[in-house]
């Protein structure tokens, strides 16, 4: 068993583990929190895979600013957000029947691929991935379109949460 | 010679040979290596900090015409030790309502955002932890940390000022992440690189804070803001909500949020050396003449690196005892309203000129560069002293009689 591997078992563990968290806590920003940690693992996931610009991205993007805006709503909330109902209903175990079926009817599906019992094959040395993927992003060839619908759909989601905050002018 | 030329992989290969003497296997000894490796570094900025501790008092001494400590020891050097003794046999209180473990996660998080940093920090060309791609990324993904402990130890608290103090240094970070990540582009843009290496050996013969002076002041700035220190310590402002996100936290615990601010001070120093003033480098041009070249030694780099990171960390603190608090909503009218826009500019002049000014000699490029950083700057204090004017008009109108007065 090699480093990687280990790392790998310990932190599809620590996601697994945190996204149950996340649904079965009681306290609102316990839930927050785990869902930082399930989200912390997927950007070790990435680091693993060499693709650090993802990595960092997840972080910035996913702790830095959504996991931190979810945290700041949940405190402007009420002091103690505590769920104090029961936690799962009498039919609880169809959906779980459901979802076994279909992580079942995945697993099948993925070892049937040829490529999945193939080892990834090594990047070529020298290879910069972020230069390639700053490149694919504004190639006409590659992503140019999508990336700019991208950002014009943001343009406009900040455009309206501008107009929506600014309010009526009597 | 050998270890003074490239200490690390020195070390490295002997620790290899050794360990693989003992009948360890390969992938073993690396992750040994690995280990040991991070331990030392987190030994020696944790070694460091302590030593900050003394520099922070006396140089806050020297701003306030005191001598600050000097009782025990030569010049008190003493002093940081008897405070780790006094942190460590103080009473650990936990409040009543806190949330367990996240009041003990706070702390931890806030000593852990800043030693990740120091993973990418280049002592020299050959000491440095990792040599990232992303790292200018990077530094803003360990910040994103930092504001995490803070609401931590806030909200865990249960305790109004800490919950109020935890709110403000969200607004702080979150806004001014925006001029920060902007500004972080423009060594990139002249580096070409994201990489702190490539950054340093980019401005060997020219710093990239006389290339883009503007940058520089926005880094410091947004750096100060984030490390929340005055003129932005909205979040523990003494006066007004007693310690903010810290109040209730005693002891060691406490020490840890002083010791993680302290650090991350001095961590901020070292990036603006590193992205603006040359890191460990940036002898324009000197180390490559032949009797420079003891200037090339990872050790003596690592000393250029330590003395510009101090000098960095020295500004910041000049700026945290000379200036007063600001308001909160001045602290947020002067990010969104002046530095955003003003970083953006910088970002948008730097990236046109970078490829206008590609064909000319290097000494057009860095007199076109500086030059237009300083028609920016003179732009905008125009626009400022109009804006100025203007609203004391306004008041003018509005209020004559105190006008007159």
């Amino acid at each position: 068993m090699t480093a990687d591997r280990i790392i790998f078992i310990l932190c599809a563990a620590l996601i697994l583990a945190s996204g149950l968290m996340v649904v079965i806590t009681r306290k609102l920003i316990h839930a927050a929190l785990w869902l930082v940690a399930a989200l912390f693992g997927v950007a070790i996931l990435y680091a693993i895979l060499q693709a650090s610009f993802l990595a960092v991205v997840q972080v910035v993007v996913y702790i830095g600013a959504i996991a931190i805006l979810f945290i700041f709503a949940v405190m402007l909330t009420r002091r103690e957000m505590l769920d104090k109902g029961a936690q799962t209903r009498s039919n609880w175990w169809l959906p779980a029947l459901l979802g076994f079926l279909i992580l079942v009817g995945l697993v099948f599906l993925i070892l049937g691929q040829p490529a999945f019992a193939q080892p990834a094959a090594a990047l070529p040395a020298g290879i910069d991935t972020l230069r390639s993927l700053g490149t694919a992003l504004i190639s006409p060839d590659a992503y140019v379109l999508p990336f700019e619908v991208a950002s014009v759909l943001l343009l406009a989601a900040l455009v309206g949460a501008v107009y929506i905050a600014t309010g009526k002018k009597e | 010679m050998l270890f003074l030329n490239d200490p690390i992989t020195f070390i490295a290969g002997w620790m290899r040979t050794l360990l693989s003497g003992w009948g360890l296997s390969s992938g073993l000894v690396t992750v040994i290596i690995y280990i040991l490796g991070i331990t030392v570094l987190i030994i020696f900025a944790m070694a460091l900090d302590i030593m900050l501790v003394w520099v922070e008092r006396k140089v806050v001494a020297r701003f306030q015409d005191r001598l600050g400590p000097n009782r025990i020891g030569p010049f008190g050097l003493i002093q940081p030790f008897a405070d780790i003794i006094k942190l460590v046999i103080k009473e650990d209180i936990t409040p009543a309502g806190a949330d367990k473990l996240l009041y003990n996660l706070g702390p931890v998080l806030a000593i852990a955002s800043v030693i990740i940093l120091w993973a990418i920090l280049p002592l020299s060309s050959r000491i440095f932890g990792v040599d990232l791609n992303v790292a200018v990324l990077y530094l803003v993904a360990a910040g994103a940390l930092g504001t995490l402990s803070i609401i931590v130890g806030g909200w865990a608290s249960n305790n109004k000022y800490a919950l109020l103090g935890a709110f403000r240094m969200v607004a702080n970070m979150v806004s001014y992440e925006i001029p920060m990540v902007v500004v972080l582009l423009i060594p990139t843009i002249l580096a070409n690189s994201m990489s702190v290496q490539d950054i340093t050996v980019a401005q060997s013969g020219m710093w990239f804070a006389i290339l883009s002076p503007l940058a520089f002041i926005i880094f410091l700035i947004s750096a100060i803001a984030e490390l929340g220190r005055s003129p932005f310590d909205l979040n523990e402002a003494e006066s007004e909500i007693v310690a903010g996100f810290h109040i209730e936290y005693t002891g060691m615990k406490f020490g840890l949020f002083y010791a993680g601010e302290l650090l991350h001070a001095f961590t901020f120093g070292g990036f603006i050396a590193v992205l603006f003033f040359g890191g460990y480098g940036g002898f324009f041009g000197l180390e490559n003449i032949g009797f420079f070249s003891w200037l090339n030694n990872p050790f003596v780099q690592a000393v250029v690196f330590l003395v510009k990171a101090m000098f960095g960390y020295w500004v910041i603190m000049w700026v945290k005892y000379s200036m007063p608090r600001i308001r909160i909503d001045h602290m947020l009218a002067f990010n969104w309203k002046f530095l955003t826009p003003l970083a953006l500019v910088v970002l948008v002049n730097t990236a046109v000129l970078s490829k206008v000014l590609i064909g000319l000699p290097n000494w057009g490029y860095v007199l076109g560069m500086f030059f237009s950083n300083i028609v920016i700057g003179l732009i905008t204090v125009e626009i400022l002293r109009a804006y100025g004017r203007k609203q004391r008009k306004a008041e003018a109108n509005l209020n004559p009689q105190r006008a007159q007065n």
